[in-house]
């Protein structure tokens, strides 16, 4: 394995990465405002057919009078909108109406399967429905020349780049502005927030109103910056591993853009591995070393913020680090023998990593204290 | 005297079923402290939340400085500088002192871009840092709310308020949360601020509080005003009749004790808190049989894992504990229980019921696999409920029916339903943790006697409280904790306040260090 192989596997996880991140900042903005949200499924699979269907028919009804790009942003639009307004039912039923949260999501992603299920069967095929390609890509001018780094970051379609500028923003407007701190106040402390002013009900609509968008976006991604169709069922569960990526990062976007990484990472590594042109063996112990290292690094951040409340022994982290820089060593200089791996094994790689994470690594993550609690006057 | 500040007239309010407020008449002078009295459930506290904007009159007048006025929300009784520190305070524990006090009322820097303008959170830590000073109020506006004690959670709502504008300060039940030395210097922090001109308004249901820091005191009773009186003109005893209605015993009369065999035997009990440190450091003790011990001490210093440990809700780290002869330190808790104990425990929300159950239930938690309640695997609805009646009536439970779930009743029920059950069947040894603990002088002085009861029949009694003054009526002896270690064990006839609150400071411990420290 090379730099440049390795570079491309990291580019490709970034990609892999951007609906699950959208995902997570749908959850994260629904969540911290006190709402639960298992919708984003649901939502990003509505919005993965209205950005399909948005652009195409955008497309036809002006006889192509506009640049492809303009109908591929006219259907980017649609599918926020579409996100929204699926987002709009489940804060209506979970605040108007109080119904619990994890049935309301629930109905709504059978409906959402269900909705583009029959659209899919009935409407879209491929005579009468074509879709107009994807987004080009945009290498970003000087930073995109700079070796590895131009490669990983800096040549990518646009949805990439607005998925690390949502994120910066949310996690500098989660902590540090007004709309932040209120939003935080009523997901943890409603009744705290309502005796000092603040409109409970209407901050936890906007929130996840404006989520519901943010889940719009990341379906349209797998329309529009991927496969350029809409296929059934094609979120194939992104939006469920977007909730563990969530829980993850501790409900912040920074925390869960990175295990949108691990997610990415792990699905990049699938899709090479099927492709063939790697060893399993050297894959699988480059992952392992990554995986320890991380897990070192970690620690060591913790230990730093922490000081001397951390528990955990100093060699032990040293030993983690080592181990971890070996495999990776390993992977990068051992000629391993070939061995063959079922391809439908690799593709279970994602989900696989999941349910290590969510099982093994994340430690106590503390749920807003409010979330899923319809708020109650007196 | 001056315009009142506030003045009420005919206030009512109705929620369904009950009428909280009945034409109530209130005034608030400035630069006053004027306490509102009353049991729980009498209405002070929906009375405050109509003049705080919570709730809307049904009937009623308010009037701010003369000025008739409708408060319609928190915001704007703020903007009338009314101010209101309530009883669960209202902090978000994962945010900083400075967060929770801009919340809603936010200071930003920077250009103006709305709700996503910057904060300007070391302005506000400066300015609120200042006034605290101003008033005595030590508070870190950095720290986080969850690292606190709650008496300086206590100090931020009131800065709170005050950084909000209030000129007038409603505290409800502000003692409720505190230890003895906190309330002492809450009550400095009061005077202090009603010597700047600030006019406070005092809900308790304490006699003693109550006619230590008001300057004038109202009683309430089933939502009406029962009467006015000032301090130095009236007495604990009037106060608690006109607050319950009826004469009420406030002295405990008990007879004298029998003490008989050691029912339970503590020896070098060592637990650990939920943080792996030793909570109980090497405790012994002893209690017998018609004799009752009290636990005296300072919230925090090791009591409430001492009961965990004895009721086999927590593991011991070291050291025996033998009831009726048997090892049962690591034993399960039905084990115990079967072994005739009786659990009231300290927390009765939490530990003591299960809220979303119905009374009845809740009155068998302990016996409900046994005959009668149960044959075989099905559980016997019929004697249950007859059960139920029996109880509720026998322990005079004020409840609509059987079949009410008991998290919708008062804390005085509530806790009846838990002494019902422990003390339904009979008993060799009864550990009581804080059992008057938020209660109204009617439901103390009810369960002071069933306490008595247990003893004189025999039982052995444990009671663990932080109220000095519950430990110094009830108990036969006292033994005195102070950071996880009995400091000592007093004969409660030679004994008296004054020596008690010195070794529940630690100050014995304390010299006795210094000696042994002299001494090599």
């Amino acid at each position: 394995m090379d730099l440049f192989f390795f570079a491309g596997l990291i580019s490709l996880a970034l990609i892999k990465a951007t609906p699950i991140a959208f995902g997570a900042m749908a959850g994260l903005m629904s969540e911290r405002s006190g709402v639960i949200n298992i919708a984003i499924e649901g939502m990003m699979l509505i919005g993965a057919m209205m950005s399909f269907l948005g652009s195409v028919l955008f497309d036809q009804w002006t006889g192509g009078a506009f640049p492809k790009e303009v109908s591929l942003v006219a259907g980017l639009v649609v599918a926020m909108l579409s996100g929204a307004l699926i987002a709009l039912l489940h804060a209506w039923l979970s605040i108007r109406y109080k119904v619990d949260q994890i049935i309301s999501g629930t109905v709504i992603n059978l409906l959402a399967f269900g909705i583009t299920n029959f659209t899919a069967n009935a409407y879209i095929d491929a005579e009468r429905l074509s879709g107009v390609g994807i987004f080009p890509h945009i290498n970003i001018p000087l930073l995109s020349d700079l070796p590895i780094i131009g490669d990983i970051f800096f040549k990518h379609q646009p949805l990439v780049y607005i998925m690390l500028i949502m994120v910066g923003v949310l996690q500098y407007a989660l902590f540090r502005t007004r709309w932040g701190l209120r939003t935080r106040a009523v997901g943890e402390h409603p009744r705290a927030a309502d005796t000092v002013g603040i409109n409970v009900n209407r901050t936890r609509y906007i929130n996840v109103v404006i989520g519901g968008a943010l889940a719009g976006m990341g379906g349209a991604f797998l329309v529009l910056e991927s496969v350029g169709r809409f296929q059934k069922l094609m979120t194939t569960g992104r939006g469920f591993i977007a909730l563990a990526a969530l829980i993850f990062g501790k409900w912040t976007s920074v925390g869960a853009l990175g295990s949108a990484l691990l997610f990415g990472f792990a699905e990049a590594l699938g899709v090479r591995l099927q492709l063939g042109d790697i060893n399993e063996l050297e894959a699988l112990a480059f992952l392992i070393g990554i995986g320890i290292s991380l897990l070192a690094l970690v620690w060591v951040v913790i230990k730093l913020i922490k000081r001397s409340r951390d528990k955990r022994p100093v060699p032990l982290i040293a030993i983690a680090g080592g181990a971890g820089l070996l495999f990776i060593v390993l992977a990068l200089t051992v000629d391993f023998p070939n061995i063959q791996i079922p391809i439908q094994f690799l593709g279970l790689l994602p989900y696989f990593a999941t349910v290590l994470v969510l099982a093994g690594f994340v430690g106590r993550a503390v749920a807003p204290a409010a979330v899923g609690k319809p708020y109650e006057r007196g | 005297m001056a315009q009142p500040i506030i003045r009420l007239a005919g206030i009512s309010k109705n929620f369904p079923g009950v009428l909280a407020n009945d034409k109530v008449d209130f005034e608030l002078a400035q630069g006053e402290i004027h306490a509102l009295l009353g049991e729980n459930g009498a209405g002070k506290t929906t009375l405050m939340n109509v003049v705080y904007g919570l709730y809307k009159p049904d009937e009623g007048k308010i009037f701010i400085k003369g000025v008739e006025s409708e408060i319609e929300s928190p915001k704007q009784a703020l903007a009338l500088g009314i101010g209101m520190v309530h009883q669960h305070f209202m902090l978000v524990p994962v945010m900083t002192v400075t967060e929770n006090l801009m919340l809603g009322n936010e200071r930003t820097r920077g250009p103006n871009l709305g709700p996503l303008s910057t904060l300007n959170n070391q302005q506000v830590a400066k300015d609120i840092k200042a006034l605290g000073d101003q008033y005595g109020l030590t508070i870190h506006p950095n720290a986080y709310v969850h690292d606190l004690s709650v008496g300086e959670q206590q100090r931020v709502e009131i800065v709170k308020a005050l950084y909000r504008g209030a000129e007038v300060l409603i505290l409800d039940e502000p003692t409720a949360v505190l230890t003895p030395q906190e309330a002492d210097d809450l009550f400095v922090i009061l005077r202090t601020l009603v010597a700047d001109g600030k006019s406070i308004i005092f809900i308790s249901h304490k006699l003693r509080e109550v006619l230590k820091i008001a300057d004038r005191i109202t009683v309430m009773r089933d939502g009406g005003v029962v009467g006015e009186r000032e301090p130095s003109k009236t007495n604990e005893n009037e106060l608690a009749a006109m607050m319950v209605g009826r004469e009420v015993i406030l002295q405990v009369n008990k007879g004298e004790a029998k003490p008989d065999q050691i029912v339970l035997q503590v020896s070098d009990l060592k637990v650990d808190n939920d943080l792996d440190q030793a909570a109980v450091d090497g405790v012994s003790f002893e209690v017998r049989g018609g004799e009752i011990l009290g636990v005296a001490g300072v919230q925090g210093n090791g009591q409430t894992e001492l009961v965990e440990a004895l009721t086999g809700l927590r593991p011991t780290e070291g050291g025996s504990i033998l009831l009726l002869g048997q090892q049962v330190a690591g034993a399960t808790p039905r084990r115990i229980t079967e072994l005739s104990t009786a659990h009231i425990p300290e927390d009765r929300q939490q530990d003591g019921l299960v809220l979303a159950f119905p009374v009845s239930d809740n009155l068998v938690l302990n016996t409900y696999y046994k005959p009668p309640f149960s044959k075989g695997l099905v559980m016997q609805q019929g004697a249950i409920m007859k059960a139920a009646q029996e109880r509720i009536e026998k322990f005079d439970i004020r409840t609509p029916s059987a079949t009410t779930l008991v998290g919708t009743l008062s804390g005085g029920n509530q806790q009846k339903v838990i002494v019902a059950r422990e003390l339904s069947r009979e008993v060799k040894l009864v550990i009581a943790s804080q059992p008057t603990r938020g209660l109204d002088v009617g439901s103390i002085e009810y369960i002071h006697k069933r306490l008595i009861e247990s003893r004189d029949a025999g039982a052995g009694v444990l009671l663990v409280s932080s109220e000095l003054d519950e430990i110094m009526q009830l108990s036969d002896r006292i033994a005195v904790i102070y950071q996880g270690k009995v400091v000592d064990i007093l004969d409660a006839k030679s004994t008296n306040k004054r020596e008690v609150g010195l070794l529940m400071a630690g100050v014995a411990a304390k010299q006795k260090a210094a000696k042994k420290q002299a001494a090599g």
